[in-house]
């Protein structure tokens, strides 16, 4: 088992080197309308996609969702990015994510993750986590947590993404 | 040299060897005794709880291991979570078609009233299914699950074997797309069967040692409107949950249990309403029938009251009472449009709720075979109020720099049974007023300071009781990376003078992408910590505490 172990933390470290740059991993999540969506089937036709892990009950993520609201046709227009953003609500709450999302205007594509099944196939411990996918699908760029001004790094990211230039933290 | 490797391999990683991810979180703190605030003496000193995760992905095969290690476990967590070791571990393989895994299962039954096992590291609460999980889509719309196993209970498993299968059938997808195209009903009904064995040897008891559970559920959907409802049954189930102690002798109900749980609701652009109601009655579904408190539960009963995220709402919050309890809630929400009167510029959003709990009124039974079900319930008849709360928020954005977000809540909790499990305990039933204003300046693009005041006022002559609360905090991000924070409780009303008492805590944290490191300093309160339905209480503590989470 100790080997195992051992061979696992090699793989993970030389992983970090090899970098981000995986495609998004499979997971059922389901539409508003209900019908599930497997997470490897995200497509933007080549352009950006911004995934944001949220919950209903997470403050910092709907400040962050409501920051990016406000300039989201912008950034549509300029760089073609779309924002899907996947609720962890669990049933206790997940009823209240189309009230949240229509109440607030949101025009993002959102899905549930009910039993997080999607959460943990990305390593995401805490929300909000934000995540950036290039135009082949590929994982590229990720961030915990949300502070204010947060929104506008992200936009730059995206910007360079969309442009073909290195992204920064 | 590392370098090199990670070179070779990211150029491997071409030819599909697979992609190798994770994460990480460490929490560790530094106990001072304080007696005053009831912080106990902790002998190790400090405590620390941590997991890694690593999961290895190629195309349709996809495999994970957890660790965890508690050195030993933080104050606040159950003490049976001693050591360290590997407690998840899977292999899965997944196309079109089929999806099989072997090794630890995390899975969901409709609502999860039935079935649910999933993983909770802020609260320690694990239930996976050590077993294999077979799940299949053989036609279009139509999705069949299957499983069996034993669940995790802290670094071993239960005794008893779960087993369970479930279908959902999305109406609208079996029929074809064109004439699917003119229906504006979406509908999909799915149904469950789970079961329980665990062997039984008391030979003065007749107890089954297997125990089913079946329920059905149906979700409607047209345009904006969104009613979902699911109802769920169990077999007598007798076991230490819902057992009785009478004349020194422990005596089980025999009783079969319910559960009900209906959502609906209606949200268009700008407007949302939700009304929510369930009834459970007898639901404490375990795979062992001796297990208590948070262990081993296959089901999960959501509490259907409003999830508070600030400290002074969320001080006495609900949980769920899977013995019984009839409850729902109402939450209105809508935006003020820009330009408005009183939407500004900017718009203004408003949520009202009203949530409500009872139990239910247990009729006796005169019985006093070895079957007795102990009590019956009625639907038409609640008991006695558990919970209620009745809240605002208005969240406004003032100016580009300037937002903030005021909320009210009333609240009324009968801790005795909420909190203390003792209908017939000492403690008077808790009133709460509260008030909580958190106001953002943003000063230049990326750098804000955040201030927050709550009040919260109760009985300052319950001495029972804490009494009425002030806080105020204020936080300070000078840049995307950084916070710094102080943060003072304030228990003024405390019934005793000498325990009015200032709880004082600064914390500093530094993010960078996936990287997350915290530190805090200082006194916090006893409170109780929830996530979903499910709560643990943490004890007061002085001293240091550190937290690091990280993915990659």
């Amino acid at each position: 088992m100790k080997k195992l172990i051992l061979s696992f933390l090699v793989a993970a470290s030389v992983s970090l080197f090899a970098g981000e740059g995986d495609k998004i991993p499979a997971s059922t999540v389901k539409k508003l309308d209900g019908t599930k969506v497997n997470s490897n089937t995200f497509t933007n036709n080549g352009k950006p996609i911004i995934i944001s892990f949220w919950a209903t009950w997470c403050k910092p993520c709907k400040k962050e969702l409501d920051a990016i609201a406000e300039n989201y046709p912008e950034w549509v227009k300029e760089t073609g990015v779309k924002l899907i953003a996947v609720s962890i609500d669990d049933v206790r709450s997940s009823g209240k994510v189309v009230t949240d999302v229509k109440s607030k205007g949101w025009e993002y594509e959102v899905y549930i993750d009910e039993n997080q099944d999607f959460k943990r196939a990305m390593n995401v411990n805490n929300v909000p986590h934000t995540f950036l996918v290039d135009g082949s699908g590929k994982v590229v760029w990720s961030h915990n947590s949300y502070t204010e001004g947060d929104e506008e790094k992200l936009y730059e990211n995206v910007k360079k993404l969309a442009a073909g230039e290195a992204l920064s933290h | 040299m590392i370098g090199l490797i990670g070179h070779s391999y990211s150029k491997a990683q071409n030819n599909d060897v697979g992609s190798v991810h994770g994460s990480f979180q460490i929490d560790a703190q530094y106990y001072n005794p304080d007696s005053l605030i009831g912080a106990p003496k902790v002998p190790e000193k400090m405590l620390s709880n941590a997991f890694g995760i690593i999961n290895y992905q190629r195309g349709k095969f996809s495999a994970g291991i957890r660790y965890e290690a508690y050195n030993n476990v933080m104050q606040g967590f159950d003490q049976r979570y001693k050591g360290q070791g590997i407690t998840n571990r899977f292999a899965r393989y997944q196309d079109d078609l089929l999806d099989i895994t072997v090794g630890s299962i995390y899975e969901q039954f409709g609502s999860g009233l039935i079935f649910r096992t999933y993983y909770e590291p802020g609260l320690l609460y694990d239930n996976s299914l050590d077993g294999i999980r077979v799940i299949s889509n053989p036609y279009k719309g139509i999705t069949l699950k299957a499983l069996a196993g034993k669940q995790r209970s802290f670094f071993t498993v239960g005794p008893g074997i779960v087993r369970g299968v479930d279908g959902e059938i999305n109406i609208n997808e079996l029929l074809d797309s064109t004439a699917n195209a003119n229906i504006k009903t979406k509908v999909i009904i799915g149904g469950s069967f789970v079961s329980k064995n665990q062997p039984e040897t008391d030979p003065d008891l007749i107890i089954p040692e297997n125990v089913g559970a079946y329920g059905g559920r149906i979700n409607v959907i047209r345009g904006g409107f969104n009613f979902f409802g699911e109802y769920v049954m169990k077999e007598n189930d007798p076991g230490l949950a819902n057992s009785a102690v009478v004349n020194g002798k422990t005596i089980y109900s025999y009783k079969t249990g319910d559960a009900v749980f209906v959502s609906a609701s209606y949200a268009t652009r700008g407007f949302s309403f939700l009304l929510q109601g369930k009834r459970i009655d007898n639901m404490s579904f375990r795979s062992d029938r001796d297990a208590s408190l948070q262990n081993l539960m296959i089901n999960y009963l959501p509490a259907t009251t409003k999830q508070h995220t600030y400290l002074m709402p969320a001080y006495s919050p609900y949980a769920t009472q899977p013995l019984g309890e009839v409850g729902g809630m109402a939450e209105m929400q809508f935006k003020i449009k820009k330009g408005s009167l009183l939407g500004g510029k900017y718009g203004t959003e408003v949520t009202i709720n009203y949530s409500h709990a009872n139990a239910l009124s247990q009729i006796g039974v005169n019985d006093t075979t070895t079957h007795s079900t102990l009590y019956k319930t009625e639907y038409s008849q609640a008991g006695v109020d558990l919970y209620h709360d009745f809240f605002i928020e208005i969240n406004k954005k003032i100016t580009k720099k300037w937002k903030a977000t005021i909320m009210l809540s009333n609240q009324f909790n009968n801790v005795n049974i909420v909190q203390h499990n003792t209908p017939k305990g000492p403690y008077k039933n808790i009133k709460s007023k509260i008030a909580v204003v958190d106001i953002t300046y943003k000063y230049s693009s990326n750098a804000a300071i955040r201030f927050e005041a709550q009040g919260m006022l109760r009985d300052n002559k319950d001495t029972l009781n804490l009494g009425s609360w002030a806080v105020g905090m204020v936080e300070w991000t000078p840049n995307t990376h950084f916070f710094i924070a102080a943060l003072d409780q304030y228990n003024y009303g405390n019934p005793v003078e000498n325990l009015r008492l200032h709880y004082f805590l600064v914390s500093a944290g530094y993010t960078s992408g996936p990287h997350r490191i915290s530190f805090s300093y200082g006194k916090q309160r006893q409170g109780i910590f929830c996530v979903g339905g499910v709560c643990r209480v943490v004890p007061a503590s002085n001293g240091v505490a550190i937290s690091i989470t990280s993915s990659f």
